[in-house]
C-alpha cells in the first residue's frame, strides 16, 4: 500500500461507520431515543464542549487513571523484580497472585467502597487492582527469561548487587515493560468508567451513567467517544516509550 | 601473570533427560562423568587451542577455569592461587556475544574500566582499544546495529581494555562468514604476539588451532580425558598450504585482494 493510503485508510473507515449510522438512523426508521444519529450527537458535543462539562469530566477521569495507574507501576515493577530474582519469594507469593490476578477489580467494588467511602480513592484502588497484577506477572516474567549469559558479563567485570539490578536487570526488562503497561493502561481506562459510575460524582463513567438517568443517549454517545479517543492517545503514548533508542534493543533485534 | 595448572580434575553432572537416546548409556537420575583426572600446566603468555568432539566438555573446563562452574574433584590454580569466582582477571569472551545490547559499543568497553578515578584516562583508555579493534566510528553504535565480526571485535575490545592475565575464547568465530573468521583469527594472533596473554581459545576448526596454537590439546569423547597435548614450534605467519607452489601463491593473492594477509 502506498504511504498516502496508509495514512488515509482511518478517516475512510470511520467517514463509512458515520454515514452508515446516519443513513440507519434516517431511513431505517430507527426511534432517535435510542439510537441518535451522528449529526445529533455532534451537535450535543459542542454543547458539552461550550458549557466544559466534557474537559471537567474527562480531567477527572484522566486523574483517577493516572494516579491509579502510577501507584500500581511504581509497586508493581519491583515487586515483580523481586520475584523475578529470588525463586524462593515466588514460590511462596506467586499462588496469591494467581489466585488475585482472574478477580475483576469489579468484584473489589463493595469492599472498596466500604474502606474508602464515597469519592476518588475507591475508584483509584479499583484501577490499582486493574493493573496492578497484570504489571507484577509480566515483569517477574520478563526478569526470568533475561539471557544468563548477562550476568556471567556482570560476574565477570564484578558488578556489585546494585549495578547487577541498574545495569543489567532493568534495562533488560524495559521492552517488556513498556508493552505490559501499553496493555495495562487500556485495562485501567477500560476499569475507571466502570467504577465512575458507582463512586464518584464526576469522570466520563459518571457522565454517561447521569445521560442515561436523564434518557439523553446523545451524551452517552458523547462519552463513549470521548473515551474511545483518549484510549487511542493512551495507546499512542505507550508506544512512542517504545521507541526511545535504549529502549527499544528488543524489539528492533526481532 | 596467567599461569594455569589443573590437577587430576573431575566433573560430573546428574543425567537430567527423561527421554532416552541411543548412546546414552546412563539412566535418568545417575551421575554423569564429563571430564576424567584432566591435567593441564599452561605458562604465562600461552595461547592454547582446545579441539575435541562436540558435548565432550572442552566449554564446561573453560567454564571451570573462568569461575562460573564448580569441579566435583581435582583442583584447578591460576598462579598458585585456587579459582573461587569469577573476576576481572581472567575474562570469558562469550561464544554467543555477551555484549549488553541496551549499551552502545563505548559503554560495554568502558564496563570495565568503570571504577577508574581519573576520567580523562579513562576515555583515553577506552578510545585506545576502540582504535585497536579498528571501530573507531561507531563508538556510539547499539550491538544490534553491528555485523557478526564487529561484534566480536568489540566484545575483544572490552576484554582487553581491564587487561586481563587469561583470556578465555569459547568458540570466537563460530557463526561468522569465512572471510570475516580469516582476519579475526589473524587479528587475534597478531593482538597475541603483541599482549602476550595466556589465551585459551575453545574451537571445532582444525585450521584455527594448527594456525593459532603454541599448543593443541585434544580431548576425547566423553567423559573425556586428554589424548594429545602438544607444543607447536612454528613461526608465525604460519603456511602450510604450499605442496603446489603455483596454486598456493594463487591463492594467497586472492585472500590478499580480499583482505585476509596471511592465508592458509
Amino acid at each position: 500500500m502506498s504511504p498516502f493510503a496508509e495514512k488515509t485508510a482511518p478517516f475512510f473507515s470511520f467517514t463509512i461507520l458515520i454515514i452508515a449510522w446516519e443513513l440507519a438512523v434516517r431511513l431505517g426508521g430507527l426511534n432517535t431515543n435510542s439510537l441518535p444519529g451522528p449529526s445529533q450527537v455532534f451537535l450535543s458535543m459542542i454543547e458539552l464542549i461550550r458549557n466544559g462539562a466534557i474537559f471537567k469530566h474527562t480531567v477527572a477521569s484522566l486523574f483517577r487513571v493516572t494516579a491509579g495507574f502510577y501507584l500500581s507501576a511504581l509497586l508493581g515493577i519491583p515487586i515483580g523484580i523481586i520475584l523475578g530474582r529470588s525463586q524462593t519469594l515466588a514460590l511462596f507469593f506467586n499462588p496469591v497472585i494467581h489466585f488475585l490476578r482472574p478477580i475483576s477489580p469489579l468484584a473489589w467494588i463493595p469492599l472498596a467502597m466500604l474502606w474508602f467511602g464515597i469519592g476518588d480513592q475507591p475508584a483509584i484502588f479499583l484501577i490499582f487492582l486493574s493493573s496492578f497484577f497484570p504489571i507484577v506477572v509480566s515483569t517477574a516474567v520478563a526478569v526470568q527469561s533475561i539471557n544468563p549469559t548477562y550476568f556471567h558479563v556482570a560476574a565477570n567485570f564484578d558488578f556489585s548487587r546494585t549495578e547487577v539490578i541498574k545495569k543489567i536487570v532493568i534495562p533488560a526488562i524495559i521492552p517488556d515493560i513498556i508493552t505490559a503497561l501499553r496493555l495495562t493502561v487500556t485495562i485501567s481506562w477500560i476499569v475507571v468508567v466502570a467504577a465512575e459510575m458507582i463512586a464518584v460524582q464526576s469522570g466520563l463513567g459518571y457522565l454517561i451513567l447521569d445521560a442515561r438517568n436523564g434518557l439523553r443517549m446523545d451524551y452517552v454517545l458523547d462519552g463513549m467517544i470521548v473515551i474511545g479517543l483518549i484510549g487511542i492517545l493512551l495507546d499512542a503514548i505507550m508506544r512512542r516509550l517504545g521507541q526511545i533508542d535504549s529502549a527499544s534493543w528488543g524489539i528492533r533485534q526481532m | 601473570m596467567g599461569q594455569i595448572q589443573i590437577t587430576s580434575l573431575n566433573k560430573e553432572f546428574i543425567n537430567r533427560r527423561r527421554t532416552k537416546r541411543e548412546d546414552d548409556p546412563t539412566p535418568f537420575g545417575q551421575v554423569v562423568p564429563v571430564l576424567e583426572d584432566i591435567n593441564i600446566e599452561i605458562e604465562d603468555g600461552e595461547m592454547v587451542c582446545f579441539l575435541g568432539p562436540s558435548g565432550c566438555g572442552k566449554s564446561t573446563l573453560m567454564r571451570i577455569v573462568a569461575g562460573f562452574d564448580r569441579q566435583s574433584s581435582g583442583s584447578v590454580k591460576i598462579d598458585g592461587k585456587e579459582i573461587t569466582g569469577p573476576s576481572s582477571d581472567n575474562i570469558f569472551v562469550f561464544q554467543h556475544s555477551g555484549l549488553l545490547p541496551w549499551m552502545t559499543v563505548w559503554q560495554n568497553v568502558e564496563l570495565g574500566l568503570r571504577k577508574m578515578a581519573d576520567k580523562d584516562e579513562q576515555c583515553e583508555k577506552i578510545q585506545e582499544y576502540i582504535e585497536m579493534v579498528e571501530l573507531e566510528g561507531f563508538e556510539d553504535h547499539y550491538p544490534h546495529q553491528l555485523s557478526g565480526g564487529m561484534l566480536r571485535r568489540a566484545e575483544l575490545a572490552r576484554a582487553l581494555v581491564v587487561n586481563p592475565d587469561i583470556l578465555i575464547m569459547d568458540e570466537p568465530f563460530s557463526g561468522l562468514d569465512f572471510l570475516t573468521h580469516m582476519k579475526l583469527r589473524e587479528e587475534v594472533v597478531n593482538m597475541h604476539q603483541f599482549l602476550g596473554k595466556t589465551i585459551l581459545v575453545v574451537t571445532h576448526d582444525i585450521d584455527d588451532a594448527l594456525v593459532m596454537g603454541d599448543r593443541i590439546i585434544v580431548f576425547s569423547r566423553r567423559p573425556s580425558q586428554i589424548k594429545m597435548n602438544r607444543k607447536l614450534d612454528f613461526p608465525h605467519p604460519r603456511n602450510f598450504f604450499k605442496k603446489d607452489h603455483e596454486l598456493a601463491k594463487l591463492r594467497d593473492e586472492l585472500f590478499f585482494m580480499l583482505g585476509v594477509n596471511y592465508a592458509v
